[in-house]
């Protein structure tokens, strides 16, 4: 069984909710990052997902974009992505998700990616802008060698494609919270409730809930009706408040730790 | 012309590669341009538009003078520069504006690299009333300042992206997050042939009428088609737009003159020739990029030009042999800036120069008796500042 299905049949069976944090490969140096995924690590969180920089993230806020600026100029790609993993891979409680946009997957190549991503540990990929009609070749390779191809809903999706994208996806459903990039805001959409029961309706898989999720008080919200919470900027805003600084790692922990338990509060 | 399939490919090309939240957009948009398409109501209303509005059709050309120079190949001009705006640009603007307007939208946005495509869709929505937002990165704002101001006098309201290099493609990052975030009520008037199907076709289609008219009169100048057409490729919608109505004439050759900047081994606009494939703002397609997949920023003097892809059907023209392209850098696009000036009395958009700039070799390599057909894709007040600048001449 996948590691993240397991992590989730866990979970579930403990009537307990998952907490995963995003981090930028390579943001603000690869040494940081592999310090700081540790740190989550330790904090008890259930997935990390490693955001591989892009050049051009079309879906993602100021913060993921700055932090993406970062990663690359610090020199970070997919390859070193996957080495990351790999070495993180034997020391790490949790589950390890690459989040990636497709083009430096089909520069690597489908197969080959998959491969790689498969010996290095890597437990799921989630590709922003890879939508269900796209995802063919990649469903298949990743399908085969036990990888989790993780779908994402939005708010725009119709209950029919939310039903068909859950059925795809494996290890657990992504659904964006609000129509937007991601990045923090001041409150929850107050459309995540209704757009939970039509997701509830659609599938049985575990929903995590991402975009928009900035702090403790705001995961505990979302914890309570969802299987999972994702955030990615608030801690990406953390890191870049402190590069620079001997806390840095502290810090991230810090953050980590309190949304853990505001998680697994629920 | 050719048809992309049910999943917006041509042969391997193109395609849907958008985030989740847009994908519902983007088939709602796919299913209102099939029914105005099929709609006589509409498409007399858009070519009422392209008429008395946009001013067409436009005349197709004999540049006697520069032929005569250049000692070869006759040369016509497809003159999209006398326009309404001057430049091609204005025929997608209004045809996507009265799509919007069908599909209840009353918000459009856009990107700009040279601001023609920005400034023409501030005159379409100006001209139909709705509000319009441009963005627009900051280096071409910088270079572009004329238009940003054109812009401005129409009502739009144009955002300065600082993202990346701050030009075209950065422009573009902002329209999709804009896109993403207010899908609902938005309408994303993409101006080039390029991106997440169904672009691609929508702006070929509303630009194919460059084609369609230059058939028509070139048969009926020289009663017979052409031997070659020769346009400069950015996105691609001016070059697609006058090459499609001649896809199936198979003796009509076909060049696409890329953006060389500074030269094919420096930096440079020119995906095509130099470039490689991968899937960039929504489409499988040719582009620039590292070794890791990361986009490499493009080169180029023409603001309209400087963008690292290229729409899905010229990448399919060129693996299928259709068309072939070259590339011009910014040095032979000023000298074909000057030429166009000197023998014709036109002064061209850079983006145009890079097509002249081509005919001297093509002229000479087909030689007498032969007919070509360039499409002066926009007139080139906007350039002057940066052409005076580049010629050490200050204004």
């Amino acid at each position: 069984m996948n590691r993240i299905e397991a992590r989730f049949d866990d979970l579930r069976s403990r009537g307990k909710k998952a907490f995963m944090p995003y981090i930028a490969v390579g943001d603000p140096t690869l040494a940081a990052t592999e310090e700081i995924a540790l740190a989550l690590d330790g904090a008890g969180v259930d997935v990390i997902e490693l955001g591989i920089p892009f050049s051009d993230p079309i879906a993602d806020g100021p913060s993921i974009q700055r932090a993406s600026e970062r990663a690359l100029a610090a020199g970070a790609s997919l390859e070193k992505g996957l080495r990351l993993t790999e070495k993180l891979r034997p020391s790490m409680q949790s589950c390890a998700v690459v989040m990636c946009y497709y083009n430096p997957i089909y520069r690597y190549g489908v197969e080959s990616f998959c491969e790689a991503a498969a010996q290095a540990g890597v437990d799921g990929v989630i590709v922003p802008d890879l939508p269900l009609e796209e995802s063919g070749e990649l469903y298949e390779a990743s399908l085969s060698r036990g990888i989790a191809l993780i779908f994402l809903t939005a708010p725009t999706s119709s209950p029919e494609r939310a039903r068909r994208i859950a059925q795809r996806s494996r290890g657990f459903v992504y659904a964006v919270s609000l129509l937007g990039v991601t990045g923090a805001r001041d409150a929850v959409s107050a459309d995540l409730a209704p757009l939970m029961k039509t997701l509830r309706a659609a599938t049985d898989k575990p929903l995590c809930v991402g975009f928009g999720v900035g702090n403790a008080e705001q995961a505990r919200a979302v914890a309570q009706i969802a299987d999972g919470v994702i955030v990615g900027s608030a801690l990406v805003n953390v890191i870049e408040a402190h590069i620079g600084k001997p806390n840095l790692v502290e810090a991230a922990q810090a953050f980590a730790v309190e949304l853990t338990q505001a998680v697994k509060s629920v | 012309m050719l048809q992309a399939d049910e999943n917006g490919r041509f042969g391997e090309f193109g395609g849907r590669f958008v985030p989740e939240t847009l994908m519902p957009a983007v088939l709602e948009l796919e299913n209102a341009y099939r029914e105005i398409q099929a709609d006589p109501a509409f498409q007399e209303e858009f070519q009422f538009y392209l008429r008395e509005y946009v001013g067409r059709p436009t005349p197709l050309y004999y540049a006697e003078r520069l032929t005569a120079e250049l000692g070869g190949a006759k040369i016509y001009f497809k003159r999209e520069d006398l326009n309404h705006t001057g430049a091609h640009k204005i025929n997608n603007a209004v045809g996507q504006t009265l799509l919007a307007l069908r599909m209840g939208k009353k918000r459009v946005i856009a990107e700009t690299g040279a601001g023609q495509h920005g400034v023409a869709t501030a005159t379409a929505c100006a001209k139909f009333g709705v509000e319009c937002v441009v963005y627009m990165g900051e280096e071409d704002i910088e270079r572009q300042a004329l238009n940003v101001f054109r812009m401005k006098l129409l009502g739009a309201q144009v955002v300065p992206v600082s993202s990346g290099a701050g030009t075209l493609k950065d422009a573009i990052n902002s329209a999709f997050r804009d896109w993403v975030t207010n899908v609902r009520t938005t309408y994303y008037l993409l101006g080039s042939a390029c991106g997440t199907h169904p672009y691609p076709t929508i702006v070929r289609d509303m630009q194919a009428v460059i084609g369609r008219e230059a058939r028509e009169q070139i048969l009926d100048k020289e009663g017979r088609l052409p031997d070659c057409l020769v346009a400069c490729v950015g996105g691609g919608s001016n070059s697609i737009g006058l090459f499609a109505p001649f896809y199936e004439d198979s003796e009509v050759a076909m060049v696409g003159v890329e953006a060389g900047g500074e030269g094919i081994e420096k930096r440079h606009a020119a995906p095509l020739t130099a470039g490689s494939v991968g899937v960039f703002h929504g489409a499988r397609c040719h582009l620039l990029q590292e070794a890791d997949g990361q986009i490499t920023p493009a080169h180029s003097i023409s603001a309209g030009l400087d963008y690292p892809g290229v729409g899905p059907e010229h990448s399919y023209y060129l693996a299928t042999g259709r068309a072939r392209y070259a590339a011009v850098t910014d040095e032979q696009a000023l000298e074909g800036f000057q030429l166009l000036c000197r023998t014709e009395g036109i002064i061209p958009a850079l983006e145009t120069a890079h097509a002249v700039a081509y005919l001297p070799q093509l002229a000479r390599e087909l030689g007498h008796g032969a007919v070509v057909i360039v499409n002066l894709s926009g007139r080139g007040d906007k350039d002057t500042g940066v052409v005076s600048g580049a010629l050490g001449v200050s204004l």
